[in-house]
């Protein structure tokens, strides 16, 4: 800790002329070509004194701006006046209120695009750190903490089954647990978390993150069955019907990967970006002595422009590529992922080709992915999503060398629940439509997150929880009285 | 857990396991897989549930071992459980009234198509079933075959019991017997197998079901590393599978594919030997 941060006083107010002089803090993280040889986390976290003169850059605005960009409305000058005023277990408690999970969504929101995009600093040097300040309370919290959350609410008598164990699952049972209903979370997998777990690497969300917070999850009294496919091992009509459960919120997330379409794809040295993040991290094949395996490319094409892509691209660096690239067809400003993922990205020597497309992937004799044929595009007009459509620009063909391909060009709706469950509807794509109260067609049936939206974010999905656990316990209650 | 209720040899190298599931043994039905994790840190692996006990609550996986996972989930004693399983996955198998079906089972395929001989049966079929091996101590199940069979062919490659040659050899013998007297066949053994049986039905346009048994993860359709080609078309065989018309199967890429990890399997199951090795001399 710098000297200069060991003088700011917990209980200083420095006047607005003095907050507006103090600079955005730094993240201390890992240097670049250092951390992209282990999968331990990128970023270190702000110190206590740090968070505390980032929190007093903080104007307090009386119309806060940045909360309108919050998509769950936390009360951002609350919780960061009191990190101001030294006091961080308060924080973490006015942070609690509107998101059950602020250490994943500190690590992982869009933030330049959510909450920090409206903060007035934006105007006059930089935004306030939110993202960063939230997560340093709540790892803070997991530290200082003297217990777990406990379910107060007189039990209602009421049972609720949640499929599905993501930040939308993991949300909506922690709000109904806490109002005193009797919660049974269902995952397919044999570990609960969703993306968080299997598709976010540990370097970006380590697993004792997540495994906390499902800690905290049965400390409310939810009950956790994992190795429960709903469609396959159980059925939604079994769930209210033998099962007992007076209502049901799916939140089964957009699983189902896509491919290119294009010839050669079935070589060996194909992922898709789900298979591939799935091996390294709930197979935690990243470590060489694990039983599943994964293959480690010396040269590794990672297709796309997501999270998902530098996810998979900076994996493959970290099991041991010499050359990791990025793939994209369309322009660097029109990537989806966070800003400071591309920019991580950068710092530990991934390449980038921007404007590009794969047309074929190219194998040798043995089978095995040798190279990836390419067609350089140009932005052509504006598509339904309002960014310039890439348009291949004829001849310009062109062949990368490579022996791993990871697919991460976006997932869909995986149709396994939803065709085993009659009167579920669906729009064209594939994914649930539910009403104003998150309420599918089928009385007492409520979803959100992925299946509801499409790939969206974690703190939608979590507010789509959040909201689904309100509807839920208005359902049950309206049944109760009616 | 899933308490093993009970463990028995039947055959060189190959285990008959009986698991608590309750819900997986009420909601199977034949032709499904579960995904199994023996232990804690085991790989997940599909494995064809060859029965289930819905009064016990429990299914039955007969499984060769062939690699780690395998072989280590043979070390796990009655009473002990296994740490996941998962399912039963996959789509159910496509059970008619054909008339004739001949049954062909090649190694440990025979686990899987056992069952649907029993379900073939029991739609009314006349079942001929062919169980082929290399060598006669790998034949197994064959008292199983032998009950819901009208007529139980054995081969082996070395002539060791049954008929020598291959279940090709076999089939093609029924066939010239009399050719109109197969309605339909349903194989499950090698690739290499489900190849040549498919080669020997196309031109007799005899339908021919085949089990697929691609490298898989997830089991839901989530990843696509069980992705094969079928009638020109990706599919699933987690969840469009893993039976498929053998006739429009690409065996040649299947075949292929399965090699991806072949390195890895060989230096795992050579570090768990030399480790299990060193535990018995202790
Ligand atoms: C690699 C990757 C990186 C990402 N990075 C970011 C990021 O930085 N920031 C961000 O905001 N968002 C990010 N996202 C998106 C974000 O993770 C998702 O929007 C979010 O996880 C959706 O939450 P969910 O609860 O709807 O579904 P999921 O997290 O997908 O969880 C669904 C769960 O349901 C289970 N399930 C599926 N079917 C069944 C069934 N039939 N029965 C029982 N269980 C079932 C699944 O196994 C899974 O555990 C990323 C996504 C990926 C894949
Ligand atoms: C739908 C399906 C049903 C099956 N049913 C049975 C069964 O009833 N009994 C039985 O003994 N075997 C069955 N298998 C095969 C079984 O899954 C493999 O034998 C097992 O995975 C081997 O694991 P290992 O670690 O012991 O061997 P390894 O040394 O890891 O591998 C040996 C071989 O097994 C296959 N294999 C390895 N890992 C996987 C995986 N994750 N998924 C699929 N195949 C893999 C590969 O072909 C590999 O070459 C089935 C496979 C599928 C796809
Ligand atoms: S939840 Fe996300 S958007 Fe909301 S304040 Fe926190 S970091 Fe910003
Ligand atoms: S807009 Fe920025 S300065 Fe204003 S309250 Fe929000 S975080 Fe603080
Ligand atoms: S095993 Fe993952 S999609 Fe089939």
């Amino acid at each position: 800790m710098s000297r200069e941060e060991d003088s700011v006083e917990r209980s200083e107010k420095p006047s607005a002329k003095e907050r507006m002089a103090i600079p955005r803090v730094e993240m201390p993280q890992r240097e670049g070509r250092e951390r992209n040889k282990d999968f331990e986390e990128v970023n270190l976290g702000l110190g206590e004194q740090a968070a505390i003169r980032e929190a007093q850059r903080c104007l307090q605005c009386k119309t806060a701006r940045c909360v309108e960009g919050c998509p769950v409305g936390i009360d951002i000058p609350g919780f960061i006046k009191l990190i101001a005023e030294g006091d961080f277990l308060g924080a973490a408690a006015i942070l609690r209120k509107d998101n059950n999970l602020p250490a994943v969504t500190g690590r992982v929101c869009p933030q330049e695009t959510q909450c920090e995009v409206k903060c007035v600093r934006c105007k006059t040097d930089a935004p306030v750190a939110i993202g960063w300040l939230a997560r340093f309370v709540s790892d803070y919290e997991v530290e200082h903490r003297s217990g777990r959350p406990k379910a107060s609410a007189a039990k209602t008598g009421k049972k609720v089954a949640c499929i599905g164990s993501g930040p939308a699952g993991i949300t909506c049972a922690g709000e109904l647990a806490k109002m005193g209903v009797d919660v049974t979370l269902f995952e397919a997998f044999h570990k609960p978390g969703g993306v968080l777990v299997y598709g976010i690497p540990e370097f970006r969300m380590p697993n004792r993150v997540v495994a906390d917070e499902i800690e905290n999850l049965e400390s409310l009294g939810v009950k956790i069955e994992t190795n429960v496919i709903v469609g396959r091992t159980l059925t939604l009509e079994q769930l209210t019907g033998e099962e007992g459960f007076d209502a049901v919120y799916i939140a089964v997330g957009a699983g189902l990967p896509s491919f290119m379409n294009v010839p050669g794809e079935n070589f060996k040295g194909v992922y898709s970006a789900n298979e591939y993040l799935t091996r390294s991290n709930l197979m935690e094949a990243y470590d060489a002595r694990a039983d599943t395996p994964i293959i480690r490319g010396k040269r590794v094409c990672v297709i796309g422009g997501g999270n998902t892509a530098m996810d998979a691209v900076r994996t493959s660096k970290r099991l041991g590529a010499e050359e990791s690239m990025i793939v994209y067809r369309r322009a660097r400003e029109q990537m989806p992922a966070r800003a400071e993922e591309v920019a991580h990205a950068e710092e530990e020597d991934i390449k980038f080709e921007f404007l590009t497309a794969p047309v074929e992937v190219l194998g040798d004799e043995k089978g095995w992915v040798k190279g990836l044929r390419c067609i350089r595009m140009r932005l052509g007009e504006l598509d339904e999503s309002g960014r310039r459509r890439p348009v291949p620009i004829e001849g310009s063909e062109f062949e990368i060398e490579c022996d791993l391909v990871v697919v991460a060009i976006g997932t869909r709706a995986n149709p396994l629940l939803t065709k085993a469950t009659a009167g579920l509807k669906l729009n064209k794509w594939g994914y649930i439509e539910v009403d104003d109260n998150m309420m599918t067609s089928i009385a007492g049936v409520f979803a959100g997150g992925d299946i509801v939206r499409g790939s969206a974010t974690v703190i939608l999905a979590m507010g789509d929880g959040k909201c689904a656990a309100a509807s839920i316990d208005r359902y049950l209650v309206g049944r109760q009285n009616g | 857990m899933y308490e093993l209720v009970e463990k028995k040899s039947i055959g060189s190298g190959v285990t008959q396991y009986e698991i608590r599931a309750q819900r997986i043994a009420r909601s199977r039905k034949c032709g499904q897989f579960v995904i199994v994790r023996a232990l804690e840190h085991s790989e997940r692996i599909p494995l064809t549930i060859a029965d289930v006990d819905i009064e016990r609550g429990t299914i039955t996986l007969i499984v060769q071992a062939v690699g780690k996972s395998t072989l280590e989930m043979t070390r796990l004693e009655k009473g002990q459980g296994f740490a996941d399983v998962a399912g039963p996955l996959g789509q159910p198998s496509h059970i008619e009234k054909y008339g004739t079906v001949v049954v062909i089972g090649g190694g440990l395929g025979t686990a899987v198509v056992y069952p649907q001989a029993v379900a073939l049966r029991n739609a009314g079929n006349k079942i001929i079933s062919i169980i082929g091996a290399r060598t006669k101590e790998l034949l197994i199940l064959e008292e199983l075959a032998a009950s819901v069979s009208d007529r139980l062919i054995l081969t082996t490659d070395d002539g060791s019991a049954g008929m020598k040659g291959l279940v090709t050899d076999a089939l093609k013998m029924l066939l010239e017997e009399d050719e109109t007297n197969v309605d339909a066949v349903y194989c499950a053994g090698p690739v290499i197998m489900m190849k040549h049986v498919s080669e020997v039905t196309k031109p007799l346009n005899i339908r021919t079901i085949v089990s697929l048994n691609p490298v898989m993860v997830d089991g839901t359709g989530m990843c696509g590393g069980c992705r094969v080609t079928v009638g020109g078309k990706r599919k699933f065989a987690c969840v469009d599978g893993p039976e498929f018309d053998g006739h429009e199967v690409d065996f040649d890429e299947l075949m292929d594919r399965l090699t991806t990890y072949r390195d890895h399997e060989q230096k795992t199951l050579k570090r768990y030997k030399d480790h299990e090795c060193k535990l018995r001399q202790q």
